[in-house]
């Protein structure tokens, strides 16, 4: 217990630090008086670049985090998150689908919301094909039917693309990132995801109960269907509305929720926040290293994540391989 | 535990599982204040019955009513506030402690009752069924007799006027389950209404007020342990020659002497 209490506000000091880093690391070191400075390329730095891509890094990170261990919690699996899943990379064909059909630049808004569509059909279609009772077996193979399906759509738009702009996009996308995001794309990513942690944290009771299962969580007066409604929109949204901007940006839902089990205790509801807030950290953490890297050119994030979530996602399945045989 | 007493009552009940008819022509009128025990040959609808009861399966035809009320109509989280269920395999996803466990039997008063409410009648479930030295240990790390406390201590915290319990003595040795019986009884004592499926025997004969015996999804017999364990009902329902016998010291209740398989005709 003495761990618990001190864990929360560990975290939330380490996003703060990271945060700070965040602002201040990059090819241009920031310090503190560049707030007063009048230095106009720093301020530009620091109002264009820097801000916006670390309160990015926040936002979906911590949303993403939050959706992890909410899916974790509703599928009661340890493997379950969005971009493992191929929820992240359906969300990406809907976005990818909304620029290759050239609607994408009626509206602002109209390539996040194909995002959050691609993601909420996601969710249906992975609900439909698991269950409630995922095991690992169905689990994986549902996900692997969504990846192939969103491979395939994605791979085809680019084959088919109208321009090599409309290409280039594609490609961005699918590498995932916050480099050179701006607070425009921060307005349109923001109001989604919001709605869409708002609407996973009123969700936590029925995570909560399913520790039970779905035949003690019904017991207990939890209506099932309209939790998994409210979920897979929930996600959807935070998905869509991440991957429309950021790109897919894969393994944190799966990382950080076996992170904070040991800090925080394993009941599903109280996992969510502490999932939320180790996401945005790992998120900013993994953007610092982005930039610091030697090179030319900024590996992507979606890279970085991909990178150390594959051999965590190894030593997961390798840790559980009793349990799936 | 609410003192006042209540009642359940199914009418006419019946559940299909495709063309499979489960339970049919169900009459049942429960009372608070006491111990029903369902018995019945495997596949006899037990389970089922008290799935339907707990609003889990939705019946063919028929109704249930707590207190003259469709449960139907009664709001679900309502409805868990009344009747508690404990599965007859109780799953437990997460590895979360004993006090975390207990604390999801709550679930149904959010809103409704305080912090310092909920945290009483977590303590009381946990002293009841004496699992408060292990709150703090992973309820996987348990044994098997540990958990079913543990479990029933979830139930108990809902303080429901009902409890049903599939099984809840499956899995237990000897001692535990006596232990388990008295922890009901002592919720029906104080006005609770359990109503539990047994495959025991003396056992659902030393523990309960009243048996139900289920045959192919239909009542077959239903009274005191003495009236419904019958000899001609078990040839009937299980195929076996059994009786009854008496201590004649009295210090032993009576039990069930089960001689061997009713021979084919």
């Amino acid at each position: 217990m003495t761990a618990r209490r001190w864990a929360l506000p560990a975290l939330v000091i380490l996003v703060g630090i990271l945060f700070v880093l965040s602002i201040a690391v990059g090819r241009v070191t920031l310090t503190w008086d560049v707030w007063a400075a009048q230095d106009t390329v720093s301020r530009t730095i620091l109002i264009e670049l820097r801000l916006p891509r670390a309160i990015l890094g926040v936002l979906v990170g911590a949303s993403l985090g939050l959706a992890g261990a909410a899916m974790q919690g509703y599928l009661r699996n340890a493997l379950a998150e969005p971009g493992t899943l191929g929820i992240a990379a359906i969300s990406a064909l809907g976005a990818v689908l909304s620029i290759f059909f050239n609607i994408a630049g009626l509206h602002p808004w109209v390539l996040p919301i194909c995002g959050v569509l691609g993601g909420v059909g996601g969710m249906m279609i992975l609900f439909v094909l698991s269950g409630r009772t995922a095991s690992v077996l169905t689990l994986v193979l549902s996900g692997i039917i969504l990846s192939a399906l969103a491979i395939a759509g994605i791979s085809l738009a680019l084959s088919l693309s109208p321009s090599p702009w409309a290409a280039g996009e594609i490609v961005r996308w699918m590498l995932g990132g916050l480099t050179d995001r701006s607070f425009d794309e921060l307005t349109i990513a923001a109001p989604l995801i919001i709605i869409g942690c708002a609407a996973v944290l009123g969700c936590r009771r029925s995570l909560d109960a399913l520790t039970l299962g779905e035949a003690g969580a019904r017991s207990l007066g939890i209506d099932l269907n309209r939790a998994q409604l409210q979920l897979a929109i929930g996600i959807g949204l935070i998905v869509g509305g991440s991957t429309a901007v950021t790109g897919v940006i894969g393994f944190v839902g799966l990382i950080v929720p076996h992170l904070m089990r040991p800090l925080v205790g394993s009941r599903p509801g109280a996992l969510l926040i502490p999932s939320a807030i180790g996401g945005a950290a790992l998120v900013l953490a993994g953007d610092i290293v982005v930039r610091l890297l030697p090179g030319g050119s900024e590996l992507e994030l979606g890279v970085v994540m991909s990178l150390i979530g594959a051999p965590f996602f190894f030593v997961l399945l390798h840790s559980m391989r009793r349990k799936l045989t | 535990m609410t003192p006042a007493s209540s009642t359940l009552t199914i009418r006419d009940l019946q559940f299909r599982r495709g063309n499979r008819v489960v339970l049919d022509a169900i009459d049942l009128q429960l009372q608070s204040g006491s111990i029903t025990a369902v018995l019945g040959p495997n596949g006899a609808g037990k389970s089922t019955l008290l799935s339907c009861i707990a609003s889990l399966l939705a019946p063919a035809q028929g109704a249930i009513e707590l207190d003259g009320v469709s449960l139907h109509s009664i709001p679900a989280a309502q409805r868990a506030r009344r009747i508690a269920f404990l599965p007859q395999t109780p799953e437990i996803a997460w590895s979360v402690d004993v006090e975390t466990l207990v604390s999801l039997g709550r679930i149904p008063f959010h809103g409704l009752a305080s912090d310092a409410q909920d945290r009483e009648a977590i303590t009381r479930a946990m002293e009841r069924t004496q699992v408060s030295q292990w709150s703090q240990r992973v309820v996987t790390t348990l044994s098997g007799g540990e958990r079913a406390r543990v479990l029933l201590a979830r139930v108990l915290a809902g303080e429901s006027d009902w409890i049903l319990a599939d099984e809840p003595f499956t899995g237990l040795d000897p001692s535990h389950q006596f232990e388990a019986a008295e922890l009901l009884r002592s919720v029906a004592n104080q006005g609770g209404g359990v109503v539990l499926t047994i495959h025991d025997l003396t056992l659902a004969a030393r523990i309960a007020d009243r048996v139900v015996i289920l045959n192919q999804g239909r009542v077959v017999a239903d009274g005191s342990p003495r009236d419904a364990l019958t000899p001609a009902v078990l040839r009937n329902v299980y195929e076996i020659e059994a009786q009854w016998l008496n201590d004649p010291t009295g210090v032993t209740p009576p039990t069930i002497a089960i001689h061997g398989r009713t021979p084919a005709a």
